[in-house]
């Protein structure tokens, strides 16, 4: 699993990344109210704001992480914004993209960067 | 910067785990562990305790010895009937300016020998310096440094405090006692800014630490912080001073003309007589231009305070703007409040928010959003 700066991890399925905000962000953003998805087959540029996610303190975007296409958005989060707060990390992935070049995964932060990061 | 302030509590919210904010000049709970959402259900069910010692606590006492003269006094600066506020008893009250604008909102308690005033932190020293310089021929104003003011929130907060004093039972909304609690005298009004039945307890500073720890160590009670005091005040359909109503806004354009009596109204015994009367009067009997609504969105985006709101989907003439907004726990959907046309202020009406460049729908709404719980 790799990081971004803006609190998503990103999590390689095949050709596919998978995309979600990190543990630490949920906690941060507190009880998350209300999530707004792009459409599927969206063409996006590196910090994009892709996904509005509102809790009950404020409204955040999420970027999209590198340059590519979103493939499939999490539909369930729609009806069910508190799953981020429940399973930010597994369950309450955001959504899935192809990357146009999927060698820039090499250079986010691993785990242990991340930690460190937030620290 | 200036260092913020600190309420009596400040270590006890420390040590709940509070994250703490700047806010009206002091350091205070935004939210404890249990979060925003859980605290604002848990008031709304159970009791929550707030420390509002942040708030203005003031005595006004007449120099003639006749706390009437004092009521008649404080008149001047606002368009309530104070002279009409029973021993022990509370009212809601704003101070307003010349242009019939409202510079703070307040309570206001007759607790016999004098008035008893709690104004919001952030104006309250604009408030004092405002009575020093209109009451003082007629009154003594007194600010008072050395007490705390807890609020006890939610439908269990009756059996909790009766634990420690058993005069609160009785009271109904809005009445006013001192009563002895752990030992010391505290001034208990039975009211609040949730929408809830419930206490506000005026504590001297070296007790206050001691009776919030007592009440916390009740099943029933759990600390809550400024974020759910937000939410639920919203959903209650209560104004924030500062957002919904400020020096720009005139009581009859806040929807707050329940709260002026008609003995200030034209034609009343006492009509008139408080800064801006000659506008606020004229707005009674002709009108406002604007008005205070609540708005229901209809899908589930917040629409959070400065959203522009528009009448139509396409049209570009902006009507008002939302004053508070957010998502309301107990409702299960986002609620705001705003302002806009009075010919577009009736209940139903279909109005648009322009969020993130979107127009998304809203219907203008009753108030509350949640049924009052009072004791009446």
């Amino acid at each position: 699993m790799k990081f971004t700066e803006e609190h998503e991890w990103l999590r390689a399925e095949g050709d596919i990344v998978v995309v979600g905000i990190t543990t630490h962000a949920a906690e941060a953003l507190g009880e998350i109210v209300f999530v707004e998805l792009p459409d599927a087959d969206t063409e996006v540029a590196k910090d994009d704001e892709v996904v509005v996610i509102e809790s009950v303190k404020a409204a955040s975007d999420i970027l999209a992480p590198l340059d590519g296409e979103i493939v499939e958005v999490n539909e369930a989060l729609v009806e069910n914004p508190g799953m981020i707060n429940d399973d930010p990390q597994e369950g309450a992935w955001i959504f899935k993209m192809k990357l146009s070049d999927p060698s820039e995964m090499d250079a986010l932060m691993d785990e242990n960067a991340y930690k460190a990061h937030i620290a | 910067m200036t260092d913020l302030l600190k309420t009596p509590l400040f270590d006890l919210h420390v040590s709940l785990g509070a994250k703490m904010v700047p806010f009206a000049g002091y350091d205070m709970p935004v939210q404890y562990p249990m979060g925003v959402m859980k605290e604002h259900n848990h008031t709304r069910e159970q009791s929550g305790l707030f420390d509002v010692s942040h708030m203005g606590q003031v005595i006004i006492r007449a120099k003639s010895g006749d706390t009437r003269d004092a009521a008649l006094a404080l008149e001047t600066l606002v368009p309530m009937s104070i002279a009409g506020v029973a021993i022990n008893r509370q009212r809601y009250a704003f101070f307003t300016n010349d242009t019939g604008g409202i510079l703070d909102d307040l309570m206001v308690a007759n607790r016999g020998d004098h008035l008893f005033l709690v104004v919001n932190a952030a104006c309250k020293d604009a408030d004092i310096a405002h009575m020093r310089a209109h009451l003082s021929d007629a009154c003594d104003i007194e600010v008072i440094e050395d007490r705390a003011l807890l609020a006890l929130q939610g439908p269990a907060s009756e059996i909790a405090l009766a634990r420690l004093s058993v005069d609160v039972a009785a009271m109904k909304f809005m009445d006013v006692v001192t009563t002895e609690i752990m030992g010391v005298a505290c001034w208990v009004s039975r009211s609040g800014y949730t929408g809830e039945d419930g206490y506000e307890i005026s504590v001297p500073n070296n007790k206050a630490v001691e009776l919030a720890e007592a009440l916390l160590g009740m099943e029933e009670v759990a600390p809550i912080g400024l974020g759910a005091r937000d939410s639920l005040r919203l959903e209650a359909g209560l104004c924030l001073y500062g957002n919904d109503i400020d020096t720009g806004t005139t009581p009859v354009e806040a929807a707050l003309t329940w709260a002026v009596q008609k003995v200030r109204r034209t034609g009343g015994e006492r009509a008139g007589g408080f800064p801006g009367a000659d506008v606020i009067l004229a707005q009674f009997d002709d009108g406002a231009a604007s008005k205070r609504v609540g708005i229901q969105p209809a899908g589930r985006a917040p629409m959070r305070g400065g959203t522009a709101l528009f009448a139509s989907e396409t049209s570009t003439d902006q009507i008002g703007e939302i004053t508070s907004g957010g998502f309301g726990p107990t409702v299960q959907a986002p609620v705001a409040m705003g302002y806009v046309p009075t010919e577009l202020a009736a209940i139903g009406t279909e109005i648009f928010a322009e969020v993130r460049g979107k127009r998304l729908p809203a219907t203008v709404a009753a108030m509350p959003f949640t049924p009052a719980n009072f004791k009446r």
